[in-house]
């Protein structure tokens, strides 16, 4: 049994006064102890959905339709409010994308510390706030005794990172959910928290959930990935083997679109079109619209995930022969 | 010693604005009559009209009177009014104390039910209540505030008799010398109308306030992260939703006081109550103009003063202002 | 911009707003017939009568039935002074909204075009008289002025000092609506191609960017002739408004306050249902026109 095993999992948005579309439409995603998975796809591919439905955050109009969330053993959508709450930011933490929007203004760094070890276990200030102190030495905070009593807009974007960082590592989690943690921040910085993320997660022992559309951090940062395209996950497998050899059409023009794999002189290669909004999807495949091996049966249905070798590709001409993947 | 470099600014700014109330204060009054008519009878002939004019500064140029006004008014003498014949500020301040215990009565009101109400529509949009409470609010703020003041008094002291319908009743009087309606059952009787009137007119303006900015603050990243960071309901709506909320609403809300002296004006000429803006009134029908330009210099100084307070208020509890230039 | 059809569509789904524009377009249809079809002509000294004063409404004992709704303290039927009061109180909103709305378009669209200094004076003035408050600029400018000219000429003129210093007090609101759609404007190409072009700032204002700022303008209007119509009850029942000789609703209430306590409530309650009926719809009206105007808050169900 996964630490983590979501099956199936759909969340519905209400389209006008009667119809709903699907922003996430039947995930599936397995996740052991300490292991570090990456979700990859293009912007409103649904990978934010996903990380969101995972802790049940989903905001309404959303709502979860469809589909299972094994934690543990236990089916996080069936729990009641208060034992939800008790899961998120104490067993699952999450990190989100933008700093400068995740801290509230008006609190100092070390309330919003303190508060988060005080909702989940029975501590005391002066405790909580030593453990807070030491959390920010540990991902590099420099001053951290003076930075405890500051207020989010003194930090630069980085620092305030690492403060987001120490916050979900403070309650020592099973899980941490990193939406897209470097994407708001400096290119140069990018690097530095990518590490220190990785870092920590390896020494406590912490599965990763990382959430990019950086193809380049997932390869060096993750052991298995997904591939998600059009709110379904199209392959999914040990990361190495799907960037040296990609399975399925979209992950090949995902690793051909990155810009080390152009060929100086020449265009870059791009996937032509864009994605389809969630209300607007064509029959069968979501891809097929895009992709240069579709043939009529990619119209009429859509391909399931199956099993194709070590990993899985949702398909009905896959680059790979079955042996070779 | 930020906090004293601000209030040095603000009340440089203060003094500047007092100037301008006061130049325009100044014209209105030169331009209002003849204080003459109102001191001398007809029978005196224009020739010692003339040379009383003279005497009394009347003919000198527009500039050396206003200065001669100026350095009587920061003495505090803005004239005598014609019809006291006392002087206009005494008049005036003598009536302070009963406008300002109506507002305050209106405001523990309107404060005390609009927070609540506010979040809880924020938080419950959809539900029964909320939705009544909206509605509520449409309708209050389409019965204008006289309107809610005359059926009040209708229902409540001409038909049912619970009231008293005018006047402030019995007040005693502090020791340095404010009469207080709170001390007394009486007092108290008669504030009870007037206060729930002057509320009823703020509460639809705040509610909705308090709604729509909180329902943005319960819209925003941190709040979503504060969620996801396991916090308890209650901890979430009242720490960080809420305190968020508080600064746009003291922002507006703070520019609601030119709307709130208005009502006050309203609300007293209805209860007939015994304040600053019943007196403004009654100067104006007699035209007695030293008490009109000092309710207006009056009122143009608690206008100042209040605005900033608000704004010493927004800057305490705004943590982004407090040290501007500070980075980490 | 929506289509007409689209338009009316929502409007007959809707019945709130079917509702609220019944209403309104009949007490405008009351107001405007008023002199052919109120019963009386409050304003005839010759038609009114001492003797028919504070007489209840036709259906209370003492009650005549020429007179349906009762008679005021001097003898004029409460329905027609209603009647004709009514207009008086459209007339001050329409016109006050019509000098708001052409002082506040022309500076928004001045000072969200220029920019510069003239922008951040003409703002600092609106903050100002935003703060000030419409009614508390209007009692003191019509306390002044009646002071300044005397009770009768004031009273002669009323009409229009309300319509000018409502009309006055309010154009900040224009002007900050129609100067956030001129920024947001002004950063599209084709203001860019139309200077290119050479034409001048004011033709460009007036040709190109003033028709993509009607839709707020008109969508705050409505309110604001709610708005206008509620100043002026508040400034008339302070007796700084409408005469009693030509009176507004909300002078009708002045004169009718008094006499609750004697027991005449008529006097008062008809023109106060009326008001706030006027009011209210007016209003309802306006948020829905607000609601449905507003693209943001499309959900894509057309």
């Amino acid at each position: 049994m996964a630490l983590l095993e979501v099956r199936g999992l759909e969340v519905a948005f209400p389209q006008g006064r009667r119809a709903e579309a699907l922003a996430l439409r039947g995930v599936d995603l397995d996740l052991e102890p300490g292991e570090r998975l990456g979700v990859v796809g293009e912007s409103g591919a649904g990978k934010s959905m996903l990380a969101f439905a995972i802790l049940n955050l989903i905001a309404a109009p959303g709502r979860i339709s469809a589909g299972s969330i094994a934690f543990e053993g236990r089916n996080l959508l069936d729990l009641s409010s208060d034992e939800i709450r008790k899961v998120r930011g104490d067993r699952i933490s999450m990190i989100f994308q933008d700093p400068m929007m995740t801290l509230n203004p008006v609190l100092t760094i070390g309330t919003q510390m303190v508060e988060t070890l005080q909702a989940h276990r029975r501590i005391g200030w002066d405790e909580a706030r030593k453990l807070s102190i030491e959390r920010l030495a540990q991902v590099a905070i420099p001053s951290s005794e003076t930075r405890f009593d500051s207020y989010p807009h003194e930090l630069s974007g980085g620092l305030r990172q690492r403060v987001v960082i120490a916050i979900a590592l403070l309650t020592d989690p099973e899980i941490i959910i990193a939406d897209e943690p470097t994407t708001a921040l400096d290119v140069t910085i990018q690097a530095e928290i990518m590490s220190l993320i990785l870092r920590l997660c390896r020494e406590n022992r912490v599965g990763l959930i990382l959430i990019t559309h950086d193809l380049g951090v997932v390869a060096e940062a993750t052991e298995r990935l997904m591939i998600m395209c059009a709110e379904k996950v199209v392959e999914e497998g040990p990361t190495r083997a799907i960037i040296d050899t990609p399975d399925h059409p979209y992950s090949r023009g995902l690793l051909a679109a990155l810009p080390q794999r152009s060929e100086r002189g020449k265009p870059l290669n791009q996937i032509p079109g864009s994605m389809p909004g969630i209300a607007d999807l064509p029959g069968g495949c979501a891809y097929h619209p895009r992709c240069e091996r579709a043939y009529a049966g990619c119209h009429l249905e859509a391909p399931a995930l199956e099993a194709h070798g070590p990993r899985r590709v949702a398909c009905f001409r896959p680059l790979l022969e079955k042996a070779e993947a | 010693m930020h906090i004293l470099a601000f209030l040095i600014r603000r009340s440089a700014q203060a003094v500047i604005v007092m100037l301008v109330i006061s130049v325009i204060g100044f014209s209105i009054q030169d331009q209002l009559g003849d204080p003459l008519r109102e001191l001398v009878g007809q029978s005196v002939s224009e020739a010692e009209r003339d040379a009383m004019r003279d005497r009394m500064g009347l003919n000198d140029p527009f500039w050396v009177q206003y200065f001669r006004f100026l350095g009587n008014a920061v003495h505090g003498d803005l004239g005598n009014s014609y019809f006291f014949k006392k002087p206009a500020l005494d008049v005036i301040l003598a009536k302070f104390p009963a406008t300002f215990e109506l507002v305050i009565g209106a405001t523990l009101i309107f404060v005390s039910i609009s927070i609540p109400a506010g979040v809880y529509c924020a938080i419950n949009p959809r539900s029964l209540l909320a939705r009544a409470i909206m509605g509520g609010s449409i309708i209050g703020i389409s019965v204008p505030i006289f309107l809610t003041a005359i059926f009040l008094i209708w229902i409540f002291a001409v038909e049912l008799g619970w009231m008293p319908s005018y006047g402030r009743g019995e007040t005693v009087t502090l020791p340095w010398g404010w009469p207080t309606g709170f001390l007394t059952r009486d007092g108290l009787a008669h504030l009870v109308l007037p206060s729930i009137s002057l509320a009823s007119i703020m509460l639809p303006l705040f509610v909705r306030l308090i709604r729509a900015e909180m329902m943005e603050t319960l819209g925003t990243e941190y709040v979503r992260f504060a969620w996801a960071k396991g916090l308890t309901a209650r901890r979430v709506w009242f720490v960080h939703a809420f305190r968020n909320t508080l600064l746009p609403v003291v922002t507006v809300g703070g520019m609601q006081i030119g709307t709130l002296i208005a009502y006050t004006i309203l609300t007293e000429t209805v209860f007939q109550w015994p304040g600053m803006g019943f007196l403004f009134l009654e100067a104006v029908n007699r035209v007695d103009t030293p008490l009109i330009i000092a309710y207006i210099i009056v009122v143009g100084l608690i206008f100042v003063v209040v605005n900033t307070i608000v704004d010493l208020v927004y800057t305490l509890i705004n943590p982004m202002v407090k040290l501007p230039g500070a980075q980490g | 911009m929506l289509s007409l059809s689209a338009f009316t569509r929502r409007f007959l789904a809707d019945p709130t707003a079917i509702g609220a524009f019944i209403v309104v377009a009949a007490l405008v249809a009351m107001a405007v017939l008023a002199p052919w079809i109120a019963p009386h002509d409050p304003y005839d000294p010759l038609q009114i009568d001492i003797m028919d004063s504070e007489m209840p409404p036709s259906w209370m004992p003492g009650g005549e039935e020429r007179f349906l709704l009762g008679t005021d303290p001097q003898g004029r039927g409460v329905l027609s002074t209603i009647m004709h009061g009514t207009g008086i109180s459209l007339l001050i909103g329409i016109g006050a909204v019509i000098v708001q709305a052409f002082i506040g378009v022309s500076l928004g669209l001045i000072s969200g075009y220029r920019g510069g200094w003239i922008d951040s004076f003409l703002m600092r003035l609106a903050d100002i008289q935003m703060s000030l408050s419409t009614l508390m600029l209007a009692i003191i400018s019509l306390a002044v002025f009646s002071a300044a000219f005397g009770p009768e000429a004031y009273a002669q003129y009323a009409i229009f000092f309300l319509i000018l210093v409502i009309g006055v007090a309010e154009w900040p609101r224009y002007a900050r609506t129609v100067r956030a759609s001129v920024l947001a404007e002004k950063k599209k190409e084709y203001v860019d191609a139309a200077r290119i072009i050479g034409l001048a700032p004011r033709i460009i204002m007036r040709r190109h960017i003033l028709p993509n700022t009607l839709t707020p303008v008109l969508v705050i209007s409505t309110i604001q002739v709610a708005e206008a119509i509620v100043t002026e009850a508040a400034l008339s029942f302070l007796g700084l408004g409408m005469p009693v000789n030509r009176p507004s609703l909300g002078s009708l209430i002045r004169s009718g306050f008094e006499f609750i306590f004697s027991g005449s409530w008529w006097i008062t309650l008809f023109p106060a249902i009326v008001l706030i009926l006027l009011i209210l719809s007016i209003n309802l009206l306006g948020d829905w026109l607000r609601d449905t105007l507003n693209p943001k808050l499309r959900r894509g169900e057309d």
